[in-house]
């Protein structure tokens, strides 16, 4: 007797994989031949989104490659917990220059492979906020105008972590770093600064730019994935919460990544060439609160008397996100 | 190629980091005891056989059911599912449908012809005395473990209360002889007809090695009510056994029903059934307390069956009862509020519980009986060596799943007793509770809706009220399980772990630790969305 | 072949018989001529097999070589100055990570005040980078140092910046034997890379390295230099059997067999300084030069082979170690050590400043009498210097020294003053 086909998979994508889905419809993370490409023994801290996002990414570019995939890396925690000498962890041809140079060397490499007659190898960039949003900001720019053949991947933490937590231009307004004490009027990062990058990503009107979560690997996979059946310069955005940054227990890194997203506070979103192709549509909305009073970094926010204002200007920043990309789905 | 020394090395070498000696705490694997399963009364492992259900296994489900209860499809209908109140995914959306599904397993087993081979003989014989859900329940675990067994039933069909408390409606008789039948078929012989009135005879007659009780409650409570005796004053019990023996029912005209338990509805909805003008249930508290089901009380509405609660009878007139109006005290107990008022009544059922015959227990050496119950320990094992008892003749809830799980917990110490072994209760394992749950991974499911009959159709004769599921809806609800406690393999440990240190061993091997790398951080507990990994400190 | 042509376009087209692979350019005077005509040969089709790469800056081109190198493409670019300076974090990467790249610096000074005309401060800001460092001095030699660079650059996987001064060799035109392709392909074989990224054979380049092995990592980097000083003759002699001239080597001695006073310089103001030790040898002077080309690795032995027969030695350099005086003299010194010799510096020719034969023959003269400050700066201006100086001492908001200079020397009106 054949089970009767019906749509309902217990878990649907929602986990990493189901049992009851055929093999193909399963996330790479979920196959026992995954590549592994950042492979145990690291020395990331313990519930790194970053060492997380870095393996989901790079093995859904690695089953997207037939393996055919070179990466270049930007310095910071990334690099530095991946390849202290004598031991690496990845398992894929790599390269580490500098922290602002990702971009350009992985157009080099990108260029050697087609000099070479070699395009079946594809090359990805990789770096933290820091090396991407900001010292490393200007090669990011080049290699979009220049639309080369490179996925660059940037793995936000919202600060630079590898340093000792100073805010970058990615930090989130409130958010204590340890150069955005909270102290003073505005305790906290200010509000009104930083930067969007995957915005201003579109703004190159480069083939594809995408934002993605931890917490949400088959969108990641899927977003990866699309990245590598185009060509030219694509940029992906994966939000990696950091235990130790954010003063966050190591078990709630997926769960952060998820809240983010389920808050508005960071929209999930692909576009191509410029225009907004598609977005992901909050399932359980709830409020910032939830999200921050799980990071230390906002502990100034509550207590005993609840900065009812600031949380209602970071409400406010998700209500405009919600509002901007769409993120109610129908509802909106 | 000749590497530049130290700036270049070679894949895959941070292997000799053995990050594992960061840990503070480990995770571990764990089965975790779903809600369902513990509360299920006849030991049910529901998670389990909904595991197997939603992978379309249906028969390897359907023999995961059998190893606690040989009833899936009486089950499947009679069945109060505490089960469902218990399911964590209630508080999600709603429990899962396992009662429907338990049903549609039952089905089609009889669909299908399954069946349950019996052990290798022991050469042992059990007496069992009752052919109701417990007796039978525990012929059929007694047989599965090899032991002869020969069931003594006083009536001239077995099924116990179930065949004559439970209409037709509601348990159509072709899946309870189907389920009987198979029993029967594994070489139990059940002897019909058959009253005990003296139980050391009948073991020395049968000579028999142990000895299973469950002849079941069956004789209504009466009440004496001062009466001018015109309004003819029946037993629920009774009209329920002519109602199965197709004898004609003196339902009629304006049927009250005195009483609020499950056999007060089944009365009372049995008259509509018969074309009573009215059928009314009185009962002396509230509609809240009443012992009845709520699916059974909101049927009944459904079909017509009118309630008076707060209401006692007291006195039987010409034509008309006289009932006094009650209401609740501090502490939620009715008391009388001397205002009195008139029911016109055609006939008055009672329905004020039963009580069990135990004449044949009375010269047992060592069975004591208090309260109109056997006194047993936590074994159902009687004050008498190599005697058990259980169902409704022991202190319990009484109901079906009950009974049946007094027949396999009976028929465990039996097998053990026979065997000369004592039985080790297994470890109750920690319940897998909604605190423990990821619950965010479910996929978002409304519970499918059970097709029920309109209830103007349902009035007109006995067809089951409530409808089976079909294959689509049986599955779907199955998936709709969220294995509390118990991994369904679904790869999210191997997932998000950011070490790569969970080893992923295949389907259906799940998965292991590699605590060579595992720094403990903990992600695959919190993301694990059935609670089946715990968190135990190292040894440090 | 023969044939007149501007320094730029003769080395732009040696680089191209170079068949490299990747080129990436960023506009920068004087280096600009160089990448313009090799991007025109890429597009239009004379140079098949290579990637011209328009990027947004020196820092992304030596990192777009820095990728293209690592992925085994032979790899070129150039820059000069303020360029060399903005991309010295790459640079240093480049050298560390033993990448090959070859690299033009058109020698140029670095600003503040900013100038775009020549002198040897941007290359010998990166001499501790790690890059092997040769100097040309003539247009000839620069194209056939690119030649050697690549090769010498494979050989060691290092390295090479080709320094050239900027506008007096980059624009001069003039005569230059460009080779054959033939030529240039038995000299130089096809780029066989030491380490490579390669899915084939994946690698980690690029690790973190602390203390239990950097101070091995740095070493294993100098005695690759030190190796380079062995190959660099090797391949001079080499590329002269192929070529049939005599190009590249550690250093050019001139006339220096029985010199008592000998002249050390880089780069093009050899011409110069030989047509003044010509002159001076006429008149019977014991004199002689001694042109550096490969400044690194730093051929110590070679200076002092050269010298050691001298009394005197004359250090002229286009930089300046500020507060210290010679960049290039400290190096000359450090190869002297032990002999007693007279060591006199003398900073020229700073920010394009001519150097006039005059002024080499007053300077050679009096260093031959001995009668030469440590430090001298070549036709310096003294009366604005001091006036500068005296103002400063007087006024402590004096104005920018820059506008100060140049109304000293009348460029502009002094109004108000």
């Amino acid at each position: 007797m054949e089970p009767q086909i019906i749509k309902f998979y217990q878990t649907g994508s929602f986990a990493v994989g189901n049992r009851l889905l055929d093999d193909s419809q399963r996330s790479v993370q979920a196959d026992m031949r995954r590549s592994n490409s950042l492979n145990s023994g690291h020395r990331a801290c313990q519930g790194c989104g970053e060492a997380l996002g870095a393996r989901y990414a790079i093995d859904a570019a690695m089953q997207a490659t037939k393996n055919q995939l070179i990466a270049v890396n930007a310095t910071g925690c990334l690099e530095v917990f991946s390849t202290p000498y004598p031991e690496t962890s990845w398992q894929l041809p790599w390269i580490h220059s500098l922290f602002g140079n990702a971009a350009a060397v992985a157009t080099g490499v990108a260029a050697a492979m087609r000099v070479k007659g070699r395009e079946e190898v594809r090359v990805i960039a990789q770096g933290g906020d820091g090396g991407t949003t900001d010292i490393g900001f200007g090669c990011l720019s080049g290699m979009f105008e220049r639309n080369d053949d490179v996925l660059y991947i940037c793995y936000d933490n919202e600060g630079y972590m590898n340093t000792g937590v100073q805010r970058s231009s990615a930090t989130p307004p409130a958010a204590r770093t340890s150069t955005t004490a909270t102290l003073g009027a505005d305790p906290g990062n200010v509000f009104g600064q930083g930067k969007f990058v995957p915005a201003i990503a579109m703004a190159h009107e480069i083939p594809y730019v995408a934002t993605a979560s931890v917490a949400y690997l088959r969108d990641l996979e899927a977003k990866v994935h699309r990245a590598m059946s185009l060509r030219g310069a694509r940029y992906l955005h994966i939000f990696v919460p950091c235990p130790l940054g954010w003063g966050a227990a190591s078990e709630d890194t997926i769960r952060l990544a998820r809240l983010v997203v389920e808050t508005g506070l960071f929209p999930l979103f692909e576009a191509e060439h410029g225009e907004v192709t598609g977005r992901y549509h909050i399932r359980n909305r709830v409020p910032v609160e939830e999200y921050l009073k799980l990071q230390k970094r906002y502990a100034h926010l509550f207590g005993k008397r609840p900065a009812v204002d600031t949380i209602g200007r970071i409400q406010a920043m998700a209500d405009r996100n919600i509002r901007r990309y769409g993120l109610l789905g129908e509802e909106a | 190629m000749e590497k530049p020394f130290a700036i270049t090395l070679d894949v895959g070498s941070s292997l000799a980091n053995k990050t594992g000696s960061w840990r503070t705490h480990r995770p571990v694997y764990v089965d975790r005891l779903p809600p369902c399963n513990n509360q299920c009364p006849a030991g049910e492992n529901v998670q389990a056989w909904l595991y197997l259900a939603e992978e379309g296994r249906y028969e390897e489900a359907w023999r995961k059911i059998m190893e606690e209860n040989p009833f899936p499809a009486i089950m499947g209908r009679v069945c109060y599912h505490t089960c469902e109140t218990a399911c964590n995914r209630g508080a999600l959306d709603e429990a899962v449908g396992i009662n429907g599904v338990e049903r549609f397993l039952g089905d089609q087993a009889i669909k299908y012809q399954w069946r349950v081979e019996a052990g290798a003989p022991t050469g042992k014989r059990v007496l069992v005395v009752g052919a109701g859900p417990a007796g039978l329940s525990c012929a059929y675990h007694l047989a599965r473990r090899g032991h002869a067994v020969t069931v003594l039933e006083g009536s001239d069909k077995a099924g116990g209360m179930v065949r004559y408390s439970i209409p037709k409606y509601r348990m159509p008789r072709e899946k309870l002889n189907a389920e009987i039948r198979r029993i029967v078929d594994m070489g139990v012989e059940i002897r019909l007809n058959s009253p005990v009135e003296d139980l050391c005879a009948a073991i020395a007659h049968h000579g028999c090695d142990a000895t299973f009780v469950a002849v079941g409650a069956q004789r209504g409570r009466h009440l004496q009510l001062p009466s001018t005796a015109r309004v003819p004053v029946l037993d629920a019990v009774q009209i329920l056994r002519d109602l199965e023996r197709e004898e004609a029912v003196p339902l009629r005209g304006r049927v009250i029903v005195y009483g609020g338990g499950n056999t007060a509805f089944d009365v009372a909805r049995s008259a509509v059934r018969l074309g009573a003008i009215e059928s009314l249930v009185v009962y002396r508290r509230t509609r809240e307390k009443m012992p009845a089901h709520r699916s059974e009380i909101r049927e009944a509405l459904e079909e017509g069956v009118t309630l008076r609660c707060l209401s006692t009878i007291t006195h039987v007139g010409d034509g008309v009862l006289t009932a006094e109006r009650m209401e609740l005290d501090a502490k939620g107990q009715p008391q009388s509020t001397g205002e009195t008022e008139t029911i016109v009544a055609t006939t008055l059922v009672l329905a004020l519980g039963q009580d069990a015959d135990l004449g044949l227990l009375s010269g047992v050496p060592g069975v004591r009986v208090a309260d109109g119950l056997v006194e047993v320990d936590r074994n159902l094992a009687t004050g008498a060596v190599g005697i058990w008892a259980g169902g409704d003749i022991v202190p319990a809830d009484r109901n079906a799943t009950v009974a049946i799980g007094h027949g396999k917990k009976a028929a465990r110490q039996i097998d053990a007793f026979l065997r000369g072994e004592v039985l080790r209760r297994p470890v109750k394992h920690e319940l897998a509770s909604a605190d423990k749950m990821n619950t965010w991974y479910y996929s978002d499911a409304p519970r499918a809706i059970r097709p029920i009959l309109e209830a103007v159709r349902r009035t007109s004769g006995f067809a089951e009220v409530v409808g089976d599921y079909d294959e689509g809806t049986a599955l779907y609800e199955a998936r709709r399980c969220m294995s509390c406690g118990n991994c369904f393999e679904c790869d999210n440990c191997y997932g998000v772990c950011p070490d790569n240190a969970v080893i992923k061993l295949g389907p259906g091997k799940r998965f292991e630790f590699n605590y060579d790398y595992c720094k403990g951080c903990g992600v695959c507990i919190s993301e694990c969305p059935c609670g089946a990994i715990a968190r135990i400190p190292e040894a440090i | 072949m023969l044939k007149q042509t501007e320094g730029s376009h003769a080395v732009a087209e040696a680089v191209a018989l170079c068949r490299p692979e990747v080129i990436c350019a960023y506009p920068i005077s004087p280096q600009t001529h160089i990448v313009e005509a090799l991007g025109e040969m890429v597009k239009g089709g004379d140079l098949a097999r290579c990637e011209f790469i328009n990027v947004e800056s020196e820092f992304a081109a030596m990192s777009v070589a820095i990728g293209a190198s690592a992925a085994g493409a032979r790899t070129y670019t150039a820059t000069a100055s303020q360029g060399l300076l903005f991309m010295a974090e790459a640079v240093y990467n480049a050298a560390g990570l033993g990448l090959p790249i070859v690299m033009t610096d058109a020698n140029r000074a670095i600003g503040a005040p900013i100038n775009i005309w020549n002198d040897h401060s941007d290359a010998l800001s990166m001499r501790d980078s790690g890059w092997i460092q040769l100097f040309a001095e003539t247009n000839q030699e620069a194209l056939d140092l690119h030649i050697i660079a690549f090769r010498l650059a494979e050989e060691l996987s290092l390295p090479v910046m080709v320094c050239m001064d900027g506008f007096i060799l980059t624009h001069a035109y003039e005569r230059v034997d460009m080779p054959a392709q033939a030529q240039v392909d038995r000299y130089l074989p096809a780029y066989e890379p030491r380490q490579v990224l390669d899915p084939r054979d994946p690698v980690s380049i690029g690790a973190m390295v602390g203390p239990e092995a950097f101070s091995e990592v740095r070493y294993l980097a100098h005695a690759k230099q030190l190796q380079a000083l062995d190959r660099i003759p090797v391949l001079a002699a080499e590329f002269a059997a192929i070529f049939g001239r005599e190009s590249g080597g550690l250093v050019h001695p001139y006339r220096t067999e029985d010199a008592e006073t000998i002249v050390v310089a880089m780069g093009s103001v050899m011409g110069t300084i030989k047509d003044v030790v010509d002159e001076m040898r006429a008149g019977g002077a014991a004199i002689g030069a001694l042109g550096i080309c490969s400044y690194r690795p730093a051929p110590l032995a070679a200076i002092r082979a050269a010298v050691e027969g001298a009394k005197r030695v004359v250090v002229v350099e286009k930089s300046l170690a500020v507060g210290l005086g010679g960049i290039l003299a400290t190096d000359v010194r450090m190869a002297m050590s032990g002999l007693h010799l007279h060591g006199y510096t003398v900073i020229a020719g700073l920010g394009g400043r001519p150097i006039l034969k005059s002024s080499l023959h007053r300077l050679f003269e009096r260093a031959g009498r001995d009668d030469l400050e440590h430090v001298t700066f070549l036709d310096l201006n003294w009366d604005v210097v001091n006036r500068v100086l005296d103002r400063e001492r007087a006024v402590r908001r004096s104005g920018s020294i820059a506008e100060n200079v140049l109304r000293d020397v009348g460029v502009t009106s002094t109004p108000g003053v």
